[in-house]
């Protein structure tokens, strides 16, 4: 899995974002990217294989496996994962909007602060507020989908051990066994709870914003 | 690549990592990972599932999908190695050439343009190939086959056609928004 590009992008956006910003993309890399890429993956790595009917049947395990897991956990919460990253991108391309004009107006001979070019500290405000809200929002909007997706999709949060299966060609109510339900249980609580925390990050953070910039206001007119 | 392109230049490179490259290896390979061994046909007769997953699937769904992110990232390349050129060339007569040999003009404007019609061009056809190859872009539960040495008409069930269609979809409509990023792209140099 090459999720080591995707920290290198991320890592970048981490310069321009808020404190509680930098405390999301650290619960982001550890307890979701690491955690789905050490241990979820290998919990779920041999689930076809280990998935057993109760039938000699030939072709009944593939049509019950996937009667009953139209997209496997382990590739919602990779798409999760990549959906909730991608609005980060925006802000990253913000900047670097930006930074090419500022160095542009710079060229053709407009006077720019140089020490601010310099040191390259950027403000969110102006414009770049209202991307890095966006993204926030966006970010708030995908967590919810996938988090209701998979409770639409799997009945809940809970792996069953059990599944009766009446696909054609099972010649009638076949029982398959699931591989691992306790354990692919236990991540998928784990997944839902870190999913929560980063929504509960990002809620906070929207607020902050939003209060930072009503501070200011008031003060502008004064 | 990004230093190079216009506005919507680095969306596409953006697009193409993060919802192509990137979902491609993180999770539609581990889908296609087992196909082969989990296709299973309603047969004891040996060499009988081997003929008739050959017959179904000549190039595999995943393959195909590599060889079209290799095929439509080229292109990019064609632009990187003209700038290198033009900077090779003011180094070579020491000179300054060129205002800026980044700048999108003259030559340069044109390899951009071959670059966009060969990125749209060879989206195209790679989507005509995977509908031809398929019979569209669905997968079946099950597949009647009739090959030697299968004795008469089998039952031969594919592994996960739902995930599959679902990351095929997916395959397609990035696809689509990029041809529809490339041609924006394209529009804008040309009135330019």
């Amino acid at each position: 899995m090459d999720w080591g590009t995707l920290q290198t992008v991320l890592g970048g956006v981490n310069k321009h974002s808020t404190s509680i910003g930098k405390i999301w993309l650290t619960v982001l890399f550890i307890f979701r990217i690491m955690i789905l890429v050490v241990a979820a993956e290998k919990v779920w790595g041999d689930e076809q294989q280990d998935f057993v009917c109760n039938t000699l049947q030939p072709g009944c395990r593939n049509v019950c496996y996937d009667h009953f897991f139209p997209i496997s956990h382990i590739r919602l919460w990779a798409l999760q994962l990549i959906f909730v990253s991608t609005p980060a991108l925006l802000v990253a391309m913000h900047v670097a909007y930006t930074r090419h004009e500022k160095k542009r107006r710079f060229r053709n001979g407009e006077k720019i602060d140089i020490e601010e070019l310099k040191n390259e500290t950027i403000h969110i405000r102006g414009p770049l507020w209202w991307t890095y809200t966006s993204s926030i929002f966006f970010r708030i909007v995908f967590e919810a989908v996938f988090m209701y997706v998979f409770y639409y999709m799997y009945d809940g949060y809970q792996m069953p051990r059990l599944v009766k299966c009446d696909a054609w060609p099972c010649p009638n109510v076949v029982d398959c066994f699931v591989s691992r339900p306790t354990e692919k249980t236990t991540f998928t609580i784990f997944m839902l709870a870190v999913s929560g925390i980063c929504m509960v990050l990002n809620l906070a953070e929207l607020c902050y914003l939003v209060i930072k910039i009503c501070m200011k206001v008031p003060g502008k007119t004064t | 690549v990004n230093k190079y392109s216009t506005g919507v230049g680095r969306i596409w490179v953006a697009v193409v990592f993060m919802f192509r490259l990137l979902v491609y290896v993180a999770a539609a390979e581990d889908i296609w990972k087992y196909e082969h061994d989990e296709f299973e046909c309603n047969i004891k007769q040996p060499g009988c599932e081997n003929v008739c997953f050959d017959h179904f699937f000549p190039v595999s769904h995943i393959r195909l999908w590599a060889l079209q992110l290799i095929t439509v990232s080229t292109p990019s390349l064609l632009v990187v190695f003209h700038v290198a050129y033009r900077e090779n060339r003011e180094k070579h007569h020491n000179q300054k050439l060129y205002r800026n040999p980044g700048e999108i003009d003259g030559g340069l404007l044109c390899t951009y343009l071959i670059s966009f019609i060969l990125k749209i061009g060879f989206e195209i056809v790679f989507l005509v190939l995977f509908y031809k190859l398929y019979n569209g872009f669905k997968i079946p539960h099950l597949v009647k086959c009739d090959m030697r040495p299968c004795p008469s008409s089998v039952d031969c069930y594919i592994s996960k056609p739902t995930e599959k269609m679902i990351f095929l979809y997916f395959l397609v409509a990035t696809s689509c928004l990029c041809i529809i990023l490339n041609l924006s792209e394209l529009t804008y140099l040309i009135f330019k």
